[in-house]
C-alpha cells in the first residue's frame, strides 16, 4: 500500500493531517487577510473580549488585535520551528552519518561530544547559547537547532552503523567508488527515511522549545509577535483577562497536538517493520475457518494430516501455501519431507500445531488427527497442552528460538515444569539428564551457560534436548542441520537417528538435502507449490524417482564423488502462489508436459507398492498399481 | 601456465577487547601465513567450515580488508594497498546473499553503471552498449534495468550481481558461498552460468563453499581450510575421493550421499578449537585419530607430494 493510503488509514494522523493543513494555508495566506495591522496599539481598546464589536478575539493589554497577532504568531513559531528542524536535522545527520560510516576513532570522539551535549538539561543550553549570542528570533532559532542536534546524531549515526557495514556498501568500493560518493549515493538514501520520521516526531516539540524561550523574552522582540511572546506578555493578565493567555496557549495546544499525531502516522507508515504487520500481535494459534467438509476420523497412524490446506491472507491476496496435503507418520517412523522454498514444507509443519502466525495465516480446510484427536480447530488451551509435551519441535535456526537472556538451564527448566508440575530442583536434575542424552561436555557447567556461549552445533543440542524434555511422541524438525557445518550435522543427523531407535519416536524431517532424507528417513514426501507430488518408502524413490520433479531435482544437485560435471538445471522458477495454474504446478518446468497437464485436477495416485505420485504420466508405474 | 593470483605468506590477525587508549587486550588470527597460487583460468576451490577464515581471506583478496602481512600478486603486478578501487578492475567479488548486496533504492540500471562510470570511465552510449552485452551473457532481459531489487527472486539477483562483477571487466572472480542462498534447482542454473561465462570470458575463479558437492562439480583444484590454514591442497577429483590429510578425510565422510548409511565419523563432543587460545601445534590434532605426539609440539607444514598435492601433515594417508 502507498505512503499516502497507509497514513490516511490512520485516523488520528489523518486528523492531524488535516489540522496541520488547515493551519499551515492559513499562515500562508495571513498577509493576504484584511486583517488589523498586529503591531498597531491602541491603548484606548485593551483587553476587548471575544467577539466583542469587529475584534473576533479581542484585544491584548496594548489594544493590539489578537486575530491578527496570532496568525501572525502562527506564521513565525511555525517557520522557526520547521526551520530549525531543519538544520537540526541537517547538521545532525550529517554528523551521525560520518560518525557511524568511518567508526572507530572518529566515531568515538564525535559521539562522546555528542553525549556531552546532551548532559546538559536542554532548556539549560538552550539558555546559555541565547545568552551568549544575545537574545532574538534568530538566536532562538540556532539555540533550538543546536540543543536537537544529538537526537538526529545519535539517531542516524546507529541506522548508518548499520547500512556501512552491509554487502552492497561493499560491492559500491569494488566498483570503483570513493567514501564521499558512497555516502551520498548508497548511504543517504536509505537513511533519509529515517529522518524524515525523526523529524516528524520532533517538530512539534522545536516549536514548544521556541515558545519557551520566546515566553522568556529571549526569542522574538516586541513588537514582534509570535506564540511564546504572545504568552508572556499575557501572564500578568492571567487571572483579569485570562483570554489573552488562552488563544495563543489553545493555538499552541493545537499545533503540537496535530503535528505529534501527524508525525506518529509518518512514523508507522514509513517504518519497514510496522509496516510489515511485524509488530502486530499474532493470534496464540492459528484461525482456522474451513470452508469444506471436515474429513473423517483417521486413528491409524499417530499423526494423519488429510487435505490439509493453509493460505495467506494479505493485501487482498490469498497465498496459497499448502493446497492439500495428505501425510501420516507411524509411531517410531520418520518421514521426510523435501521441497524447496516455497514449496510449502514449513506451512504444512506448522499448520499442525497451529503455530502458523494469523494474521495472515488461515486454515481454511483439513483435519490433522493426533492419536484421533483433530488438532486443527482444537482450542487453544488442548493445543497448548500437546505443544511441546507430545508434539515438539526443532527449528532450523537454535539461535532465534532460544531466548538470549535467560540460562540454557532455565529454559530447559520451565520446559519441564510447563508440562509437568516438579520441584525446582528435580526439574534441574532432568535437565542435566536431558544435555547428557545430546552428548553436550560439562552438562552441569553449561546449564548455567547462555545461548549465545555455545557454538552453532552445541546450540542445535540444546534445541534438541529442549525438544527431549518431555518425552514426546513426535518431534517435527525444520531443516534442523541446515545452518550447520557438514562435520556437525553428521553429528547431529547421527544422534536424532540414535533417538528415534532407542525411544521409538516419531519424527518429521524437513530439509531440501536428498542425501539427508537417504540417511534418516524410513519414507519420504516430496513437496512442490503447496502439494505432495511424489511419496513413498526413501530408498524406492531415490532409486527409481517417478514423478518428473523429483526425478530431475534429484539430478540438479551435485553429488560428491562425480568430480566436475555439468548439472542438468530445471528451467525456469517455482510459480507464484497466488496465482497458482490450472492442472500440475510443474507443467511450466517440465519437458514431458502436455496438454492434458494443464487442465483440472491431477490426483496423488498409487503406482507401486506403497507408492504414490501426482503426474499424468509418470517415469514409471508397476503393473500391479495400474490394475 | 601463468598465475592469475598468488598469494604469499598473507595473514590477518583482529584484535580484541580494544581499549579507548593504548594497545587492545589481546589478537586473534583469523588467517595464519598462507600462500597459495591460482593459475590463469582455472577454478580454485576453497572449503571449510565456519569460522576457518574462508571470508576474511575472501575479503583481504579483494581488498575490502587489509591483510596483517604477506602479499597479493594479481596477474604479476603486486597489490597491497587495501584499496577496492584499485583491485575493482582485476578482480571482482560475489556475494553470498544476492539481495543484500544490491541497494534496495537503486535502480538495478544504476547500480550495473556504477562500475563502467567509476572503474572505467565509460560514455553513456558505451555504457548502454556494454550493459546489454553482459546482460545478454547472463540471460537477463534489458526491460529489468530500470526495476528495483526486490522485485526480484533470488537467482536473477545473484545473476545481477554476477553480471555487476563482469562490467568491472576484472579476469577474476572471487565467489563468496554465490547459490549457498539459492534454491537447488536454481543453484544448477547459476552454477552452469557461472561455467558458461568463464569459457566466454577466460575467467579465473576462486569458488569459496562449505558445500563440498558443489565445490566438486565446478573446481579443476580444491584447497581444505582449517582453522586459518590450508591443509590440502589437490585436483577436484581425487581430493575427497582420495583425501590425504586426516581433516579432509573427515570431511569426505560427514557430508550426506545418497546410498551411504548414516554414521558419525568422529566422536561428538568435538569442537574448533578456541581461536582467543589457540592450540600449539597443529591446530587439528584433539580430533584426529592419527595424531602423533609430534603433532602436539610443532605445526606440519605444507609439503608438496607428487605432481599437485599439497599436505600439511606430520602423518598423512
Amino acid at each position: 500500500m502507498s505512503f499516502l493510503g497507509l497514513l490516511v488509514r490512520n485516523r488520528l494522523a489523518f486528523a492531524g493531517l488535516v489540522v496541520m493543513l488547515v493551519i499551515v494555508v492559513l499562515a500562508l495566506v495571513t498577509p493576504l487577510l484584511p486583517l488589523a495591522d498586529p503591531d498597531v496599539t491602541d491603548t484606548a481598546n485593551r483587553f476587548k473580549r471575544p467577539f466583542a464589536a469587529s475584534v473576533i478575539l479581542g484585544t491584548d493589554h496594548l489594544g493590539r488585535d489578537l486575530l491578527s497577532r496570532l496568525l501572525w504568531g502562527v506564521r513565525l513559531s511555525l517557520a522557526v520551528g520547521f526551520a530549525s528542524a531543519l538544520i537540526a536535522a541537517a547538521i545532525g545527520a550529517a554528523i551521525g552519518i560520518i560518525a557511524g560510516f568511518y567508526g572507530g576513532r572518529t566515531d568515538n570522539v564525535i559521539m562522546r561530544g555528542v553525549d556531552m551535549l546532551m548532559a546538559f538539561p536542554y532548556i539549560l543550553l538552550a539558555l546559555a547559547i541565547v545568552a551568549s549570542l544575545g537574545p532574538g528570533l534568530i538566536n532562538a532559532l540556532i539555540a533550538v537547532a543546536a540543543v536537537n542536534i544529538p537526537f538526529f546524531a545519535r539517531n542516524i549515526r546507529g541506522v548508518t552503523v548499520s547500512i556501512a557495514h552491509t554487502e552492497f556498501v561493499d560491492a559500491a568500493r569494488l566498483s570503483g567508488m570513493g567514501d564521499a560518493r558512497i555516502i551520498l549515493t548508497e548511504i543517504l538514501p536509505n537513511v533519509v527515511p529515517v529522518i524524515v520520521i525523526a523529524m516528524s516526531t520532533t517538530v512539534g516539540w522545536m516549536i514548544l522549545e521556541t515558545a519557551g524561550l520566546s515566553f522568556l523574552g529571549l526569542g522574538s522582540q516586541p513588537p514582534q509577535a509570535d506564540l511564546g511572546s504572545m504568552l508572556g506578555e499575557a501572564r500578568s493578565a492571567l487571572i483579569t483577562n485570562p483570554h489573552t493567555s488562552i488563544v495563543p496557549g489553545a493555538m499552541i495546544l493545537v499545533i503540537v497536538m496535530s503535528i505529534n499525531l501527524l508525525g506518529d502516522g509518518v512514523r508507522d507508515a514509513l517504518d519497514p517493520r510496522l509496516r510489515s504487520g511485524a509488530l502486530s500481535r499474532p493470534m496464540p494459534s492459528t484461525l482456522v475457518r474451513r470452508e469444506e467438509p471436515v474429513p473423517a476420523k483417521e486413528t491409524s497412524a499417530l499423526l494423519a494430516l488429510s487435505g490439509l490446506k493453509t493460505q495467506f491472507h494479505s493485501n487482498g491476496r490469498i497465498h496459497k501455501a499448502v493446497g492439500g496435503v495428505d501425510l501420516y507418520v507411524r509411531p517410531g517412523e520418520c518421514v521426510g519431507v523435501v521441497g524447496e522454498s516455497g514449496s510449502g514444507k514449513s506451512v504444512t509443519a506448522l499448520s499442525v500445531m497451529g503455530l502458523v502466525a494469523s494474521p495472515p495465516g488461515v486454515i481454511t480446510a483439513g483435519a490433522a488427527h493426533f492419536s484421533g484427536q483433530d488438532l486443527i480447530g482444537a482450542n487453544y488451551e488442548t493445543l497448548r497442552r500437546l505443544r511441546g509435551d507430545r508434539v515438539a519441535y526443532i527449528f532450523q535456526d537454535p539461535l532465534t528460538a532460544l531466548h538470549p537472556l535467560y540460562t540454557v538451564g532455565a529454559q530447559l527448566v520451565e520446559a519441564i515444569r510447563v508440562h509437568h508440575a516438579m520441584p525446582r530442583a528435580k526439574a534441574r536434575e532432568h535437565a542435566v539428564e536431558l544435555l547428557e542424552s545430546v552428548r553436550i561436555p560439562n552438562a552441569e557447567e553449561r546449564l548455567d551457560g547462555y545461548p549465545h556461549e555455545l557454538s552453532g552445533g552445541m546450540r542445535q543440542r540444546v534445541g534438541i534436548a529442549m525438544a527431549l524434555a518431555n518425552d514426546p511422541e513426535l518431534i517435527i524438525a525444520d531443516e534442523p542441520t541446515t545452518s550447520l557445518d557438514v562435520t556437525v550435522q553428521a553429528q547431529i543427523l547421527s544422534l536424532l537417528s540414535e533417538l528415534q531407535r532407542e525411544r521409538g519416536l516419531a519424527i518429521i524431517f524437513i530439509t531440501h538435502d536428498f542425501g539427508v532424507v537417504a540417511q534418516l528417513c524410513n519414507r519420504v514426501a516430496v513437496m512442490y507449490a503447496g502439494r505432495i507430488v511424489e511419496e513413498g518408502p526413501t530408498d524406492a524413490i531415490l532409486n527409481a524417482p517417478a514423478h518428473p520433479y523429483t526425478a530431475r531435482l534429484m539430478a540438479c544437485v551435485p553429488e560428491l564423488g562425480r568430480g566436475r560435471h555439468r548439472l542438468a538445471a530445471i528451467p525456469g522458477l517455482p510459480p507464484v502462489l497466488d496465482g497458482l495454474p490450472e492442472g500440475c504446478a510443474f507443467a511450466e518446468r517440465c519437458h514431458k508436459a502436455k496438454e492434458a497437464c494443464r487442465t483440472g485436477e491431477i490426483a496423488l495416485t498409487a503406482n507401486a507398492v506403497q507408492r504414490a505420485v501426482r503426474c499424468i504420466d509418470p517415469e514409471f508405474r508397476t503393473a500391479d498399481a495400474a490394475r | 601456465m601463468t598465475a592469475a593470483l598468488e598469494v604469499t605468506e598473507l595473514y590477518k590477525t583482529f584484535a580484541v577487547g580494544k581499549r579507548l587508549i593504548g594497545p587492545p587486550r589481546a589478537h586473534v588470527r583469523a588467517v595464519q601465513p598462507l600462500t597459495l597460487t591460482i593459475n590463469k583460468g582455472e577454478t580454485l576451490g576453497i572449503v571449510g567450515e565456519s569460522g576457518c577464515g574462508k571470508s576474511t581471506l575472501a575479503r583481504m583478496l579483494v581488498g575490502l580488508l587489509e591483510p596483517s602481512g604477506g602479499q597479493i600478486k594479481i596477474e604479476g603486478e603486486p597489490l597491497n594497498t587495501a584499496d577496492p578501487a584499485a583491485f575493482g578492475r582485476r578482480i571482482q567479488y560475489v556475494f553470498q546473499d544476492p539481495v543484500s548486496s544490491l541497494n534496495p533504492r537503486r535502480t538495478i540500471r544504476q547500480i550495473m553503471e556504477a562500475p563502467l562510470k567509476h572503474l572505467h570511465g565509460m560514455s553513456k552510449a558505451a555504457r548502454a552498449r556494454r550493459i546489454a552485452e553482459i546482460f545478454s551473457a547472463v540471460n537477463l532481459r534489458l526491460d529489468f534495468l530500470d526495476r528495483y531489487p526486490h522485485e526480484f527472486s533470488g537467482g536473477q539477483a545473484q545473476r545481477i550481481v554476477i553480471g555487476r562483477a563482469l562490467a568491472a571487466d576484472a579476469r577474476i572472480l572471487v565467489l563468496d558461498e554465490p547459490v549457498s542462498a539459492l534454491d537447488v534447482s536454481i543453484q544448477a542454473q547459476v552454477l552452469n552460468l557461472l561455467s558458461d561465462l568463464k569459457e566466454k570470458f577466460d575467467l579465473t575463479y576462486l569458488f569459496i563453499s562449505h558445500d563440498l558437492a558443489v565445490v566438486e562439480a565446478i573446481s579443476d583444484r580444491i584447497a581444505v581450510l582449517y582453522f586459518g590454514s590450508v591443509v590440502e591442497i589437490g585436483p577436484a577429483i581425487q581430493v575427497f575421493s582420495q583425501p590425504r590429510h586426516p581433516y579432509t578425510k573427515l570431511l569426505a565422510e560427514s557430508a550426506p550421499v545418497v546410498g551411504r548409511p548414516l554414521t558419525a565419523p568422529e566422536g561428538r563432543e568435538t569442537e574448533l578449537p578456541d581461536p582467543h587460545n589457540p592450540p600449539q601445534g597443529c591446530a587439528f590434532r584433539a580430533r584426529c585419530s592419527r595424531a602423533l605426539s609430534q603433532c602436539g609440539l610443532e605445526r606440519p607444514e605444507l609439503v608438496r607430494e607428487g605432481a599437485d598435492r599439497i599436505i600439511a601433515c606430520h602423518n598423512s594417508l
